[in-house]
């Protein structure tokens, strides 16, 4: 059976999955940032590659892209892709005396791959808690470039000849801040039966 | 006058023919390699947006992917449409490490690519009239007929053409 074909059941069970990803990851940006932050999840699915790269805008507009690399019982890549608006909104808020359309030094990146790693870590944590898996992950890597030469990594390693990933894209906002991030992780191809197992709720827990 | 431009433009893994005049476009070459093959007195050209290095399979359902069975594809498809194997040329651009600071070999992909586009365009005889390889920035590029040029564009906008 293709591991890529997704009942309506099962893309309750995505979205769900999504919404636990978001849950934790709130809390987290809320100790980052300062205040209430919420969080909603505003699409998850699986999607072919092409249409990818039209949700981050086209193939070669300007995003910023967070990449991570997941190992363990589910093994593959994880992005976190925002746009330079949600990107620049980010880094105003997390470094003090950050200037609207300064040039990212170290500190700017270093911010920003934090905030990846918290998405991604929440996902994981998401992943865990479903199926009690242990998962590792590696410190983030970023890169601001068009959106399809930043994220054509993943897709390697990713779908075999099938190129689909799975996207939960999440809105989060905080005071009048509004961001948005696109989330993709692209199971490694003998991980990906296990993973949509887990999020069909078929796996047994523990 | 305006003349009526033939554009194609080619996903990641895919690719395409085309008969002059007109352009052949990719966008987004992070670590995948854009190879060019053709023939300038047939006015022939075919692109394909490279992805790996190699084959898993012989029977691949998708040879535009993978460098060595791209090139086979991007041959075929020219000496189809009445090319000459002869008169074949390329020209490359792609395979960067888009990601830095993060030792993966994962990450090392786009060295692999443009190291296996040149092993086997030279394995099968064929001529390289340009290339623009690695670094760390995504190129979108097009191949122009019947001038044979290629443009190359990073995101921060510099061009090069060969």
């Amino acid at each position: 059976m293709n591991p890529y074909d997704l009942s309506a059941a099962d893309l309750d069970a995505l979205r769900e999955f999504g919404n636990i990803g978001a849950g934790h990851a709130a809390t987290a940006f809320s100790g980052l940032l300062g205040g209430v932050v919420r969080m909603s999840v505003t699409d998850a699915r699986l999607c072919r590659f092409a249409e990818v790269v039209d949700v981050l805008g086209g193939p070669d507009t300007l995003v910023v892209a967070v990449f991570i690399r997941i190992e363990g019982e589910i093994a593959g890549n994880m992005f976190v892709v925002l746009s330079t608006e949600s990107a620049e909104r980010l880094v105003d808020a997390l470094i003090p005396g950050h200037e609207p359309g300064d040039p990212y030094g170290e500190m700017e990146y270093s911010a920003l791959g934090e905030v990846g790693n918290i998405l991604s870590g929440a996902y994981v944590a998401a992943i865990s808690d479903l199926c009690g898996f242990r998962i590792t992950q590696s410190i983030p890597a970023v890169a601001i470039d068009m959106a399809s030469a930043l994220i054509d990594i993943g897709l390697m390693y990713g779908s075999g000849e099938e190129n689909q990933v799975l996207l939960i894209s999440t809105r989060l906002m905080q005071g009048g801040r509004e961001i948005q991030a696109h989330f993709f992780l692209l199971p490694d191809f003998q991980s990906a039966a296990k993973l949509f197992d887990i999020l069909r709720g078929k796996m047994p827990s523990g | 006058m305006v003349e009526d431009q033939t554009e194609i433009r080619v996903g990641i893994a895919e690719g395409a023919l085309m008969r002059g005049p007109g352009r052949l476009v990719t966008a987004g070459l992070g670590s995948c390699v854009g190879v060019v093959i053709y023939d300038a007195q047939s006015q022939l050209a075919g692109l394909a947006h490279v992805m790996l290095p190699q084959r898993p399979s012989p029977d691949t359902k998708v040879p535009q992917k993978y460098a060595d069975s791209a090139i086979d594809w991007l041959i075929r498809e020219i000496v189809q449409a009445g090319g000459n194997a002869l008169r074949l040329r390329a020209k490359y651009a792609g395979g960067a490490q888009m990601f830095q600071g993060v030792k993966m070999e994962a990450l090392r992909v786009g060295e692999r690519n443009a190291a296996a586009v040149e092993k086997n365009l030279a394995a099968r005889g064929i001529p390289v009239d340009g290339k623009d390889i690695g670094g760390n920035q995504g190129r979108t590029l097009w191949f122009e007929l019947p001038s044979c040029v290629l443009v190359v564009r990073t995101a921060r906008g510099d061009v090069r053409t060969l």
